[in-house]
């Protein structure tokens, strides 16, 4: 009998541990994503500011022009924990874009050049103009796209790593629609946006495919999640914190409970 | 006309009770006026708690803590939140960017609600396992139920607050469980919108309810700690203390205990929230709330799991809301659907076994709601629903019936001593 308990308790136990370890249940992709070394990953994780400033670039240059990334503005830029421009450089980047803002004195609206506490341009007036550009599709908005999609980072990753020159020939693709090796569905109607040499970095690093790829990935990432570093930063000192605590706490209870166990 | 009779003998009514108070000073005037002080003396430091108490008996305490912050976060959210169809989600982006550790407080309380499951789950587990919803504790046992309901309606309503695409659609789904209802269906349904889908006015109102059933578990719990205060905590052996060889007061040994099952618990939640804060979340509702693309699996959040399971293995919709609610409710039977007169499963052996499969079962279910309604994932799911049922219908009476309880000890202390020679092993969350 004791036997036959023993064995309900752990196979109990066994899949427990089974299925919590498999809890994400995501059907759609059985490929494995591709997942490069992160300098944000792991508990002491911060972004790399050269490749956050690079991935602004290519966001700017590449992505902006059919993704929008309304939730930011340009003070963003040189906060604390991010691509950490400076506040001469923020102002020159918000300048080089148009705002209509209004209504003046006269009731009329105008144009006038960005400031830092403007949100991100955005690259067509509303969701439906960008969806008569692009074919019917919508380019989604990348403020917190990297949150957005199961795999997050690496997700984003593969797919601008995932194009390839051969489509399989068991994939049937309608005109303006690419095939893509990690989309969901595998199937995008975004043309592989970071060919070889489509930019070129202002701080003289070459501008190849993959490099492009880390760096604007570590840009949505950062734009996604703006806390991160104080989050780990945080989270590590409060697991210290806590952790020693609990112990002096329990050395405390021990002592404690010392009055009465002897008597047992 | 006076009806006055001068020889009646009329009963002194004292409307004055201050007094009584055991204290002096300041503290004594306010205890003899509002004896506060005193009730906090008897119930909390002088409390006479059984000695024998586990680790689990820490999630009571947990799970208070965690209602505490759960409403201290959500006020702090509720400054800055905004319960319109189009704002609500940017509000809560501005929370995470702009609000000053707005970020710290919208994880915690994302992370509070999950943990708040983990610890409600253990501990119904600690009573099923321990019996602690016999005689004389099935009142307490009811009013949690009661709690559990409630929970889960605050939860839910909480997740439809960012307005993201699984808020929206989760929303969709479980509100229109409502047009089950025979007849009325349909028009229950638009009233709980106040609209003809769910929108603007739905999200107004479910923000509303969510503070309103919040502040409704807090009374409960109230009369849930009151309960437990007349019939006393239940504990391993699941034998009455008898004499003061039995018990500890409650401070400071059951506060120190509970102390450091709290700090561990709070460890592991302040990891989880600070290394990994949408795990336990779904990316989708991170994709604001659009009303002509639907999902392609729209799940709800991990607690709700194990009954939506239920909800999708019956093929009609009525009787499958009908399973699913009656799957909790059904919980407040097993007082008298458990007849045996040993509580504790330290002392039953078939019944322990029992209810180590149901939370096997509870586990197999979690992980069907999780997977689609098809195939082997039905069948098994309808298994699952399947023992669910017969776990309180058939085995609870059974078991009471056939099965031969263990030796046991006269006493508590007597149980400790058992324990100590090794005769009885109980579980434990830490070892020593």
């Amino acid at each position: 009998m004791k036997l036959f308990c023993l064995k309900f308790k752990s196979v109990t136990l066994i899949v427990i541990f089974v299925l919590i370890s498999n809890v994400s249940f995501s059907k759609e992709s059985n490929v494995k994503l591709l997942k490069p070394d992160w300098s944000f990953n792991g508990f002491f994780g911060k972004f790399d500011r050269a490749s956050l400033q690079r991935g602004y670039q290519v966001y700017k240059e590449v992505c902006a022009s059919c993704h929008s990334m309304s939730l930011l503005s340009y003070r963003n830029l040189a906060e604390k924990g991010g691509p950490e421009f400076t506040a001469e450089e923020v102002k020159a980047i918000a300048s080089q874009f148009e705002v209509t803002d209004g209504p003046n004195n006269d009731g009329e609206m105008f144009q006038r050049s960005g400031k830092p506490s403007d949100r991100f341009a955005s690259p067509y007036p509303n969701e439906n103009a960008s969806r008569s550009a692009n074919g019917g599709a919508y380019p989604p908005d990348m403020s917190v796209l990297a949150k957005a999609r199961p795999g997050g980072s690496d997700y984003i990753y593969s797919v601008l790593m995932g194009y390839e020159e051969k489509t399989p020939e068991n994939i049937k693709l309608e005109e303006g629609v690419y095939y893509n090796k990690y989309m969901i569905g595998n199937k995008i109607r975004m043309a592989n946006p970071l060919s070889e040499g489509v930019i070129e970095y202002t701080d003289g690093t070459k501008a190849s495919q993959k490099q492009m790829a880390k760096d604007v990935v570590s840009f949505l990432t950062w734009a996604a999640e703006p806390h991160l570093e104080i989050r780990k930063e945080l989270g590590f000192k409060s697991v210290i914190y806590l952790l020693i605590l609990t112990i002096l706490v329990y050395l405390i209870k021990k002592k404690i409970w010392l009055r009465i166990e002897p008597k047992v | 006309m006076s009806s006055e009779k001068p020889n009646q003998q009329y009963k002194p009514v004292h409307t004055n009770k201050v007094g009584g108070s055991p204290f002096t000073g300041v503290t004594g005037w306010i205890d003899n006026r509002l004896p506060i002080i005193r009730m906090f003396k008897h119930e909390y430091l002088d409390f006479q708690v059984p000695k024998s108490l586990s680790y689990f008996w820490s999630f009571g305490g947990i799970l208070t803590i965690c209602l505490i912050l759960l409403i201290v976060t959500g006020l702090s959210l509720g400054m800055h939140y905004k319960p319109d169809a189009k704002y609500a989600f940017d509000s809560v982006e501005k929370i995470m960017r702009d609000v000053n550790f707005g970020w710290l407080i919208r994880y915690a309380h994302m992370n509070l609600a999950s943990f708040f499951f983990i610890a409600v789950y253990l501990h119904i587990f600690r009573g099923l396992y321990y019996g602690s919803y016999k005689e004389p504790r099935q009142l307490m046992w009811l009013i949690g139920i009661v709690i559990f309901f409630l929970m889960m309606a605050t939860a839910f309503l909480g997740y439809t607050l960012p307005w993201g695409q699984m808020s929206y659609w989760g929303a969709t789904v479980i509100t229109n469980l409502f047009s089950a209802i025979p007849l009325v269906g349909e028009s229950v349904v638009t009233w709980l919108w106040g609209d003809y889908s769910v929108g603007d006015a739905a999200l107004n109102r479910f923000y509303v309810l969510h503070w309103l059933i919040a502040f409704l578990i807090v009374g409960v719990v109230a009369f849930h700690v009151i309960a437990l205060h007349i019939v006393g905590s239940n504990n391993p052996s699941g034998i009455e203390p008898k004499d003061t060889r039995d018990t500890v007061s409650f401070s400071p040994f059951t506060t120190s205990k509970d102390l450091v099952g709290m700090l561990v618990f709070l460890l592991i939640f302040v990891a989880v929230m600070m290394y990994a804060p949408n795990y336990l979340g779904h990316p989708d509702n991170y994709i604001p709330a659009n009303p002509l693309v639907t999902p392609a699996h729209i799940v709800p959040e991990w607690y709700f799991l194990p009954f939506y399971a239920i909800l999708r293995s019956i093929p009609d919709k009525l009787m499958g809301v009908i399973a699913m609610v009656s799957s909790i409710a059904i919980l407040g039977l097993l007082p008298w659907l458990d007849f045996s007169k040993v509580r504790s499963s330290v002392f039953r052996p078939i019944w322990k076994q029992c209810v180590f499969l149901f939370v096997l079962d509870f586990f197999v279910l979690m992980y069907i709601g999780g997977a689609p309604a098809e195939g082997i994932y039905l069948v098994i799911g309808r298994i699952g629903t399947a023992f669910w049922f017969a776990f309180f219908l058939i085995l609870a009476p059974l078991v009471s019936l056939i099965e031969k309880p263990l030796p046991m000890p006269d006493s508590i202390h007597e149980f400790e001593e058992w324990k100590k020679q090794g005769k009885i092993k109980t579980i434990k969350l830490f070892s020593k």
